[in-house]
């Protein structure tokens, strides 16, 4: 299983209510039905996807972030989870106003397009970046508005939502974020995960 | 009614009150079942059949010598495997396969019902079958489910019995018939009653079938089961036996042929009389309405797992429609599974080999079933 949703599931307070928004074939979801909660909802763009996670006893639906989580009423999510999606969304703003909505908490993870591999592979190549978190070529990505770790955390200083934990994966290594260290983390970390809320 | 002497019926002795305020009691609901009830009791499905389906969803069916209806999602080994659940299907009230119908037989006058049998309902379709869940002692179903107006019926069953199913799968279905298919059942009833043999529903009194009307009745409808593309791939403008135009009006196109060929085939083992009756019951649903135009009501009560089915070809009962369902059931947190399976099959697609659908309701029933096992229910 990927580190990242090791350290996801941490977060996730026992038998709390779940939604993985973009859940793909089901595995962080499986993970955390079988360790955490059982009370856990999935939302997914791939029809290929949604019939893997049905036929594993997952409850999930066909959707997209951007056009079906009005569905689901204000706070009845204890906890939404957007894994490395919210840079390929029409508006990311309006994503994370929804997940904040739906959920009480939310856990967002970003791919850090200011990695400094990243940063390099601009400066001296001269082509747009691509690394093993950010493995797509410019014409092929899903990604419109990539951001980076500094990018995140000031839109959400921004929009006054309140971090209860903010945490850069540098490969294996897991490190705490703060104001102080930003621009550090910034720099070396591949990953970002924050628990966020409104 | 000799031809159907042999087949299972329950003779309900309970009153039943229907919606249109009359009651029926002492009739007879017919019946099939496949595989075994378990000891536990705790693997029965109760599947519900489409406007033109029976209670032979499987094997082959005694009285029209034709294969079950849903041969490919139901048997041994299938998706709906009956070496493991005990299945149980009945034909619906106003149905003509055994069940009480406009074709059974007045006992006031000694002649068949014709259309002074009630008008019935979906609900009443439904709590009809509720008394062969008694029948068999079964506390709770392992699932509901059913295509097209079995859907509804599925829906119907979770409101009116919140708490007697574990699972339900509405496949390709609405909470309410629109104004379109409302429209169409229109056109079959207007083509039936057209036929001068009809004689106001009393054909069978006068030895008489309004087999033309109801032959149209079932070559429009069967158009709206497929779609453009499934049409347009089969047949295109493909012509019938002949080299070249015959400018005439007999069947020139395949298209032609194939619906003339369904439509003499449905008359042999449709009554027309029910073909009314059931799509009158699938024009006045409208669970919307009945819980004030609020459709969550509708499953408030209940905690049954549920799993909805459309098709992407489906313009009868497009994705659309069932989708909201699964909002409905969404806005009050219900337990709710939904896909749209890619078939250019149309609405039929849930009676079709549609392999993506069929595994899908495979895996859903067997870890849905599964966990109930482990958690000792």
């Amino acid at each position: 299983m990927k580190k990242e949703f090791k350290i996801i599931s941490d977060l996730i307070l026992k038998n709390s209510r779940v939604l993985d928004v973009g859940c793909g074939d089901g595995e962080l979801m499986s993970f955390l039905f079988k360790n955490i909660t059982q009370d856990i909802r999935g939302i997914e763009i791939s029809k290929t996807n949604v019939q893997k996670c049905i036929s594993k006893g997952l409850t999930v639906i066909e959707g997209n972030a951007e056009n079906d989580l009005y569905q689901f009423p204000d706070a009845s999510f204890d906890f939404v989870i957007l894994g490395q999606t919210l840079q390929a969304f029409l508006s990311p703003e309006k994503v994370l106003d929804e997940l904040l909505r739906v959920g009480k908490k939310a856990i967002v993870t970003i791919p850090n397009f200011g990695h400094w591999k990243v940063r390099l592979d601009l400066l001296f190549k001269g082509t747009m970046p691509v690394t093993a978190s950010l493995p797509h070529h410019w014409h092929n990505t899903p990604n419109l508005h990539m951001c980076t770790i500094k990018d995140f955390f000031n839109f959400c200083d921004y929009k006054n939502i309140k971090f209860i934990k903010s945490l850069a994966l540098n490969d294996e290594k897991l490190l705490n974020i703060s104001k102080g260290n930003l621009s550090k983390r910034n720099l070396f970390s591949n990953i970002g995960i924050f628990l966020i809320e409104k | 009614m000799n031809k159907f002497n042999n087949i299972k019926k329950l003779i309900i002795k309970d009153q039943l009150r229907l919606d249109c305020g009359q009651t029926i009691s002492d009739f007879p609901l017919a019946y099939e079942t496949y595989g075994k009830l378990n000891s536990k009791k705790n693997n029965a499905i109760l599947v519900f059949h489409a406007l033109t389906g029976d209670q032979f969803a499987a094997d082959i069916n005694p009285i029209t010598k034709k294969e079950g209806w849903w041969k490919y999602a139901l048997g041994p080994g299938k998706a709906i495997d009956t070496e493991k659940y005990f299945v149980i299907c009945a034909n619906v009230l106003g149905g003509c396969m055994g069940s009480f119908g406009p074709s059974s037989i007045n006992p006031k006058t000694g002649k068949t019902y014709g259309i002074d049998f009630p008008v019935i309902t979906i609900n009443d379709i439904v709590n009809a079958q509720y008394f062969l869940i008694k029948h068999f002692e079964i506390e709770k179903l392992f699932c509901v489910t059913g295509g097209s107006m079995g859907g509804m019926q599925a829906l119907q069953f979770v409101a009116n019995y919140p708490n007697l199913s574990h699972t339900a799968v509405p496949i390709a279905c609405t909470s309410n018939h629109s104004a379109q298919n409302i429209g169409l059942n229109e056109l079959g009833r207007q083509a039936i009653m057209a036929d001068a043999n009809w004689q106001n529903g009393k054909y069978e009194d006068n030895n008489l079938s309004p087999s033309k009307g109801l032959s149209v009745a079932r070559m429009a409808a069967h158009i709206t089961y497929l779609s453009k593309d499934a049409l347009q791939e089969k047949f295109g403008r493909n012509l019938q036996e002949r080299d070249d135009l015959k400018f005439s009006f007999d069947a020139d196109f395949q298209i032609e042929s194939y619906l003339r060929h369904q439509g003499s085939v449905f008359v042999d083992r449709f009554d027309a009389n029910s073909y009314l009756y059931i799509t009158r019951a699938m024009d006045y649903f409208d669970l919307n309405k009945k819980y004030d135009g609020n459709l969550s009501k509708a499953f408030e009560k209940s905690k049954t797992k549920f799993f909805i089915i459309s098709f992407t070809s489906d313009w009868l009962y497009p994705s659309s429609e069932n989708k909201e369902i699964v909002i409905a059931l969404n806005s009050i947190g219900a337990d709710v599974g939904y896909v749209e399976i890619e078939s250019e099959k149309g609405h039929d697609s849930f009676l079709l080999d549609v392999p993506d659908f069929l595994e899908t309701l495979r895996g859903f029933l067997n870890t849905s079933y599964e966990r109930l096992n482990e958690k000792g229910i």
